[in-house]
């Protein structure tokens, strides 16, 4: 189970920006790419360092209409912790 | 280049990589440098101002990933100003050095101008063999290089070049990388284009040595996961599939040379026929979307048998239209890498003669360094 207290933070290693040209959020890292889906987006763009994952969620949720979009974050926060892009505090 | 997604089949992908050689000098003679023989001929380099143009052209077609190369891009005076201005147009600039150049106030003010890597190339693990592959005294200067890129924050990126000298060095070179704290290791193939080429006789590994290569990094790719990302392609010259060169002409890359060509890969110059457009005469947008170089192998409609009717074929694209070239005498033929060429058996052959050299020690051409006397004398 994750906890939810903790805080993301983007690694070292990675950027995080909007691609006018492609009209989605990517992740940069040395010679390679992620292009992120809309929703992913949303999420990285809530990762500042301070959020923690509940904040986020509540961040999301109040900003769709108070849509349940707790297992969506949760399942992408491990996918981007597990891909090295995030890191857990 | 890994990790970019791709899609080649609908409209008009953005040039994602922009690769700009920024000078074909370098302290260096690798006899593997994937730069033209032809060096030599090429004194024109684009000035700052031009460079910076290119840059901001190229980022309005949706171009993400830029590399600064060469020969060595160190030598460029006005490297700083072009990383910064880069930077600001929201590039990942990627610097791809061998170190030679650098001190630990240039890193510090690279870092200022907002780079966000620098990859160091070594040519060996130890000083001997480094030093005699590069013609130069760098090995030392190489490992405090890699050292204060460390300590500077960048993720670091170490990257050798495997070839029959050095592929049997294979677990050293990995210990060094660990040693040195690499984020991602590229143990890098050597693509056999320009000096390389040239030199093949003298480089091309033995499948022996390959297969053992790949068996102590697979090991480690294993022992380092979560730590040290190491990339381990075989030549492929030794498969039967070719590589998708490119990932497809004209669809994600793009170099600009020294002095201002336009080519859909770094070895294209090479290929008979072709305009070699120059950012000097031509925007960027129409250089990639519609001269008549970038539309040449772009797709799946100039292939020819057997790639036409291939299942494969957006898989692989055909594989390297220079490599095809090279050993078919025609850029639209299929890849000879593939065993589905009719000309496949011809390169097993050549291989087989090159290893069974190697093996007995028979020298048929002496090794040439690259630098720009030898290119005279090749020219």
């Amino acid at each position: 189970m994750m906890n939810k207290d903790a805080i993301p933070t983007l690694s070292r290693m990675f950027r995080f920006q909007w691609e006018e040209a492609q009209q989605c959020h990517v992740i940069l890292y040395p010679e390679g790419m992620v292009k992120l889906s809309q929703s992913a987006g949303e999420i990285m763009k809530q990762v500042n360092g301070e959020a923690s994952i509940s904040n986020i969620i509540q961040t999301l949720s109040d900003l769709f209409d108070g849509a349940d979009v707790s297992e969506d974050v949760i399942a992408f926060i491990s996918e981007a912790e597990k891909n090295g892009w995030i890191e857990l505090k | 280049m890994a990790g970019l997604s791709l899609n080649n089949k609908n409209a008009l992908n953005p040039p994602l990589w922009l690769l700009a050689e920024v000078t074909y000098s370098c302290p260096l003679q690798c006899p593997y440098c994937s730069n033209p023989v032809d060096i030599a001929n090429y004194k024109d380099e684009l000035s700052t101002e031009e460079w910076l143009r290119v840059l901001r052209e190229a980022r309005k077609m949706g171009a993400t990933q830029l590399g600064f190369s060469g020969g060595e891009p160190l030598v460029r005076k006005d490297l700083e100003i072009l990383i910064a201005e880069s930077r600001k147009l929201g590039y990942y600039t990627n610097l791809i050095t061998s170190g030679v150049g650098m001190d630990e106030q240039r890193i510090s003010a690279f870092r200022e101008a907002g780079l966000d890597h620098i990859q160091v190339s070594f040519q060996a693990s130890d000083e001997e063999l480094n030093n005699f592959l590069s013609g130069s005294d760098s090995f030392r200067h190489k490992l405090e290089m890699a050292r204060q890129v460390k300590k500077q924050g960048y993720p670091m990126v170490l990257n050798f070049v495997l070839h029959r000298q050095n592929t049997d060095q294979v677990e050293d070179i990995i210990k060094l990388a660990i040693a040195l704290e690499a984020d991602y290791l590229e143990l890098a193939t050597t693509q056999y284009y320009g000096w390389a080429n040239h030199n093949k006789e003298q480089l091309l590994p033995t499948r022996e040595q390959i297969k053992k290569a790949e068996k102590v990094a697979h090991l480690y790719q294993e022992k380092m996961k979560g730590k040290m990302r190491i990339y381990y392609i075989v030549p492929d010259y030794f498969e039967d599939r070719p590589k998708p060169c490119m990932n497809g002409w004209g669809n994600v890359f793009l170099t600009i040379t020294p002095d201002g060509t336009a080519l859909p890969c770094h070895s294209a110059r090479l290929i008979p026929g072709l305009d070699l457009p120059n950012v000097k005469d031509h925007s960027f947008e129409w250089i990639w979307k519609d001269s008549p170089d970038f539309n040449k192998f772009r797709g799946y409609d100039w292939m020819k048998e057997p790639c036409s009717s291939c299942d494969e074929k957006e898989k692989d694209f055909g594989g390297c239209r220079c490599q095809a070239l090279m050993l078919t005498g025609d850029a639209a033929n299929t890849d000879p890498v593939c065993s589905k060429s009719p000309l496949h058996s011809k390169l097993v052959e050549d291989i087989r003669r090159i290893e069974s050299n190697a093996e007995n020690n028979i020298v048929e051409k002496p090794l040439v360094f690259r630098n720009m006397r030898t290119s005279k004398s090749l020219l």
